[in-house]
C-alpha cells in the first residue's frame, strides 16, 4: 500500500501526473455497509481495478471462542451477521449437536426454522432497504424498516432480545412460544404479502431502477461458482443451489416451498431472487405455525441437552486434563462434555452458506472453530465483478451480492 | 441652477430608480430566504409523511422554528478549512454559487408592477446565472482538493453543461410564441393565448423545461454531483458550517428562481382563473408551491441515474425532442 500512498501525495501536491486515478472507499464511507474500505484505481468514472481491504471489525471470534464454553460461543455467533442472527445460531448449534450426537425435539426444530425464516426476513428487508438507498431511492428504506420493526418486535416477544436474539441454544430452543407470539405471527404472515407489491410499485416498475440493476455485473453461473457464491448471490446466476433444499436439516424437508432462482446473473437478479425468497419465507412461517399447532405441550429442549453455564467470571483454562466422564468441573456444576471429532455443518443463512467446522478435543472448550462466512467469500467477488463497471455500479454491485462486515472479518 | 435643485433631481433620481430598485431586492431576498428556509421545513415535513414518519417535530410548535435553528447550529460551527485546499477559490466558491442564484431573483417578476430589474433581456440573464452558478459547484470540486469533490465537480460541469442546452432550447419555443424576452411580456403573451397557460401548447417544451430544471439545480434523480452513496457528499464533501450552508441555500435558491421560471414561462405567472383581491400574486405563489412540492415529491419516490445514463438521456432524448418541439412550434406559429 505504501507505493499508492506515495503516488496519492504526489498527485495531490504535482500539477502533472502520469499514474492512475486512485480513490479509497471507505472504511467510513455510507455506501460500503459496515467498514470495507476498497481502493478503486479509476479511469474517469470507470473501475479499472478494485482492490478490497477487510478487516476493520475484526474482534477475533475464532479465537475467543477456544476460551468460553460451547454454550458461551452461541453469544459469539450472534455477532457474525447480526441482521439475522438467529440463522447463525441455528448454523453453531447444529454443528454442536452433530457433534454431541443430540436429538432436538421436534416442535424445538419447527421453532428454529420459524426463527431461521424471521431472520431471512427480517435480513433481506433490511438489504432491499439499504440496496435501495444506495441507489438513491430513499422511501423504500423506510417502508422496509417499518416492516422490519415488526419482526423484531415478535422477536423481542419470544425471547427479549431484538438483534442479537441468542433464542437456539445446544438442545432445542430457549423457551416455548405463547400463544399471543402466534397469534401475532399468523398477522404477520397474513400482511406481510401484501407489503411486498409496496416496495415492488416504488422500484419494480421504475425505469431509473432498471436501468440502474439490469445488465449491471453480469456473472454466468459457471463464474458465479468459480468466484464461491452462495446464497440469493448464486441462484440470481441461475444456480439452483439451496442447502434448504439439497442437503435438508432440521425439518425443510417436510416443507414445501420453492428454491427461487433466476437466470440473468445481473444485479436486478439477484434482487428479484430476495423478493422471492422473502415470499417463500413467509410461506414457510406459514407452514410451521401450522405444524405448531400439532405439537403442543411438547418439549423445546432434549432431556440430555447440556446446562447453560455462564460464569461470571473469566474461565481460565484449567491445567490439568479434564474428569473423562465428567468433563471440567467449575464452581460444582459439570461443564458438557462434548466428544473429540470434528464437524462441518453448513445452512442456508440469508446470505448464503454458513459453515461451521468445529475440532474438539474432548474438553468444555472448541479446540478450534473455523467459521466459513458467505461474506468473506462475497468481498472477494467484488472486484471480479465490478472491474469495467462504473463506480455507480460499484455501490449497485456491493448492495446485490450483500455483504456484513460483522461476518467477513469476525 | 442652484444647488438645491440639483440636490433634489439626486435625490429624486436615487429614490426614483436606485431606491425603489433597492428597497424591492431587499424585500424579495429577505422573503426568498424565508422561502429558502421553510422549503427545507416543508421537505423535511413532506418526505417524513410519504415515508411513514413524521419529519421535525421538536423545535417550536410542530417543529416550525426548525429551520432557525439549524441556521443559528450552521452559524455557531466551526469553519473549518483543510491544508490542502486552494484557499481563495476554496473560500469564494460557495459564494459563486449563492450569488448567481440570488441575484436571478432580479428579474423575475412576482407581479406586473413588482420586479425589481425589468430587462427585456431577461430570460436570457437568467440562463446566464444559471450556468454561472454552476461556476460554484465546479470550483468548490476543483479547489477542495480531495478526491470525491474532484469527481463531483467533474459530474457537475458535464451535467450542467449539457442540461443547460436542453433548458435554453426548451425555452426558445415560449420566447418564439411570445416573441419576447422580457418575462412580464411572455406572461401576457400567454394571457392573450387562446389556452392562457403555454404549458399545453408548449407541453414538450414544459416536460424538458422541468427535467432539466431538476438537473441544473443537482437534485434527485440528477443528483450526481453530490451523490451521497458513491462521493459521500461530492463536491461540498470538504466544507462545513456557513459555507456548507451556503451550498444548500444555494440550492434551494436554484430550486425556487427555476419553479419562478417555469411558472413564469409555462403557467401563466400571477394570472389565474378568478383575481384574489388583496393579493395579486396570491396564483403565482400557489403555482410556485405546486412546483416545489413536485420537486420534493420527485425526490421522494425516485432512485438515482448513472452519471453515463444522465448524459445519454440529456443528449440522446431531451435536446432532439426540445430541438422537435422549436420546429413543432414554428410550423404552427408560420401555419396559424
Amino acid at each position: 500500500m505504501a507505493p499508492t500512498l506515495e503516488i496519492i501525495k504526489k498527485q495531490q501536491t504535482e500539477d502533472i501526473w502520469d499514474e492512475p486515478y486512485f480513490v479509497n472507499m471507505g472504511p467510513q464511507h455510507p455506501a460500503t455497509h459496515g467498514v470495507l474500505r476498497l481502493f478503486l484505481e479509476l479511469n474517469g468514472e470507470t473501475i479499472v481495478r478494485c482492490d478490497p481491504r477487510i478487516g476493520y471489525l475484526h474482534r477475533g471470534v475464532e479465537k475467543l471462542s477456544e476460551f468460553r464454553t460451547y454454550a458461551q460461543d452461541m453469544l459469539l455467533t450472534d455477532r457474525l451477521d447480526y441482521i439475522a442472527s438467529a440463522a447463525n445460531n441455528v448454523g453453531y448449534c447444529l454443528a454442536v449437536e452433530k457433534l454431541m450426537g443430540l436429538e432436538v425435539p421436534r416442535r424445538a426444530q419447527i421453532l428454529r426454522v420459524i426463527a431461521c425464516e424471521m431472520a431471512r426476513i427480517a435480513s433481506h428487508l433490511l438489504w432491499l432497504a439499504t440496496h435501495a438507498l444506495d441507489i438513491g431511492a430513499m422511501t423504500v428504506f423506510l417502508y422496509c424498516f417499518r416492516d422490519r420493526e415488526w419482526l423484531l418486535d415478535i422477536f423481542e416477544m419470544m425471547c427479549g432480545a431484538r438483534l442479537t436474539v441468542s433464542y437456539p441454544r445446544i438442545g432445542g430452543v430457549r423457551m416455548d412460544v405463547t400463544p399471543e407470539i402466534i397469534d401475532e405471527l399468523y398477522k404477520f404472515t397474513e400482511e406481510f404479502p401484501k407489503r411486498i407489491p409496496e416496495y415492488e410499485t416504488l422500484i419494480d416498475v421504475n425505469r431509473i431502477w432498471l436501468k440502474r440493476t439490469k445488465g449491471i455485473a453480469v456473472v454466468s453461473g459457471q463464474e458465479a461458482v468459480n468466484l464461491g457464491l452462495t446464497g440469493p448471490s448464486l441462484r440470481g446466476s441461475g444456480v439452483p443451489y439451496d442447502l434448504r433444499r439439497s442437503v435438508p436439516y432440521l425439518i425443510y424437508d417436510e416443507l414445501d416451498f420453492e428454491v427461487a432462482v433466476e437466470f440473468e446473473g445481473d444485479v436486478y437478479a439477484r434482487y428479484r431472487v430476495r423478493m422471492k425468497e422473502m415470499r417463500e419465507a413467509n410461506k414457510i412461517i406459514r407452514q410451521c405455525l401450522d405444524k405448531l399447532s400439532g405439537t403442543e405441550g411438547e418439549p423445546v429442549l432434549a432431556e440430555n441437552a447440556p446446562d447453560l453455564l455462564m460464569p461470571f467470571g473469566k474461565i481460565k483454562r484449567p491445567q490439568a486434563a479434564p474428569h473423562p466422564k465428567k468433563g471440567y468441573v467449575v464452581r460444582g456444576v459439570e461443564l458438557p462434555v462434548v466428544p473429540e471429532g470434528e464437524v462441518y455443518v453448513a445452512t442456508e443463512v440469508p446470505k448464503g452458506e454458513l459453515g461451521f467446522y468445529i475440532v474438539s478435543d474432548g474438553t468444555g472448550h472448541p479446540w478450534r472453530m473455523r467459521i466459513r462466512a458467505p461474506s468473506f467469500v462475497h468481498i472477494s467477488a467484488i472486484p471480479a465483478m465490478c472491474e469495467g463497471q462504473m463506480v455507480a455500479d460499484l455501490i449497485a454491485v456491493i448492495g446485490s451480492v450483500d455483504i456484513v462486515l460483522g461476518e467477513c472479518d469476525r | 441652477m442652484d444647488a438645491k435643485t440639483l440636490y433634489d433631481a439626486a435625490d429624486h433620481f436615487l429614490l426614483k430608480y436606485t431606491g425603489l430598485s433597492l428597497i424591492k431586492g431587499l424585500v424579495l431576498v429577505v422573503i426568498t430566504l424565508l422561502h429558502v428556509a421553510y422549503a427545507t421545513y416543508a421537505e423535511r415535513k413532506v418526505i417524513g409523511r410519504m415515508q411513514q414518519r413524521i419529519g421535525p417535530n421538536r423545535v417550536g410548535p410542530r417543529g416550525l422554528l426548525q429551520p432557525i435553528a439549524d441556521v443559528l447550529k450552521l452559524l455557531t460551527k466551526e469553519d473549518i478549512t483543510p491544508d490542502c485546499v486552494d484557499r481563495p477559490v476554496f473560500m469564494i466558491a460557495p459564494f459563486i454559487s449563492l450569488v448567481a442564484g440570488a441575484t436571478s431573483l432580479a428579474v423575475i417578476p412576482i407581479w406586473q408592477n413588482f420586479v425589481v430589474a425589468n430587462v427585456n433581456c431577461a430570460l436570457l440573464v437568467i440562463l446566464a446565472l444559471s450556468s454561472l452558478s454552476s461556476f460554484g459547484v465546479i470550483l468548490a470540486g476543483w479547489g477542495s482538493n480531495s478526491r470525491y469533490s474532484f469527481l463531483g465537480g467533474l459530474r457537475a460541469s458535464a451535467q450542467v453543461i449539457s442540461y443547460e442546452i436542453a433548458m435554453a432550447l426548451a425555452l426558445v419555443g415560449v420566447m418564439m410564441l411570445a416573441g419576447s424576452l422580457n418575462l412580464i411580456d411572455i406572461v401576457k403573451a400567454q394571457i392573450n393565448s387562446p389556452f392562457k397557460m403555454f404549458a399545453i401548447p408548449q407541453i414538450i417544451g414544459f416536460f424538458v423545461f422541468m427535467v432539466a430544471a431538476i438537473a441544473e439545480t443537482n437534485r434527485t434523480p440528477f443528483d450526481l454531483p453530490e451523490a451521497e452513496s458513491e462521493l459521500v457528499a461530492g463536491y461540498f464533501v470538504e466544507y462545513s458550517a456557513m459555507r456548507f450552508a451556503l451550498f444548500y441555500l444555494a440550492e434551494y435558491f436554484g430550486m425556487i428562481v427555476m419553479s419562478m421560471v417555469a411558472v413564469i414561462c409555462f403557467l401563466g405567472g400571477w394570472y389565474g382563473p378568478f383575481p384574489i383581491p388583496g393579493i395579486p400574486f396570491f396564483w403565482f405563489l400557489v403555482k410556485l408551491y405546486f412546483l416545489i412540492f413536485f420537486y420534493i415529491w420527485v425526490r421522494a419516490t425516485l432512485p438515482r441515474y448513472r452519471y453515463d445514463q444522465v448524459m445519454g438521456l440529456g443528449w440522446k432524448i431531451l435536446i432532439p425532442l426540445a430541438l422537435l418541439n422549436i420546429v413543432i412550434t414554428g410550423l404552427i406559429k408560420v401555419l396559424a
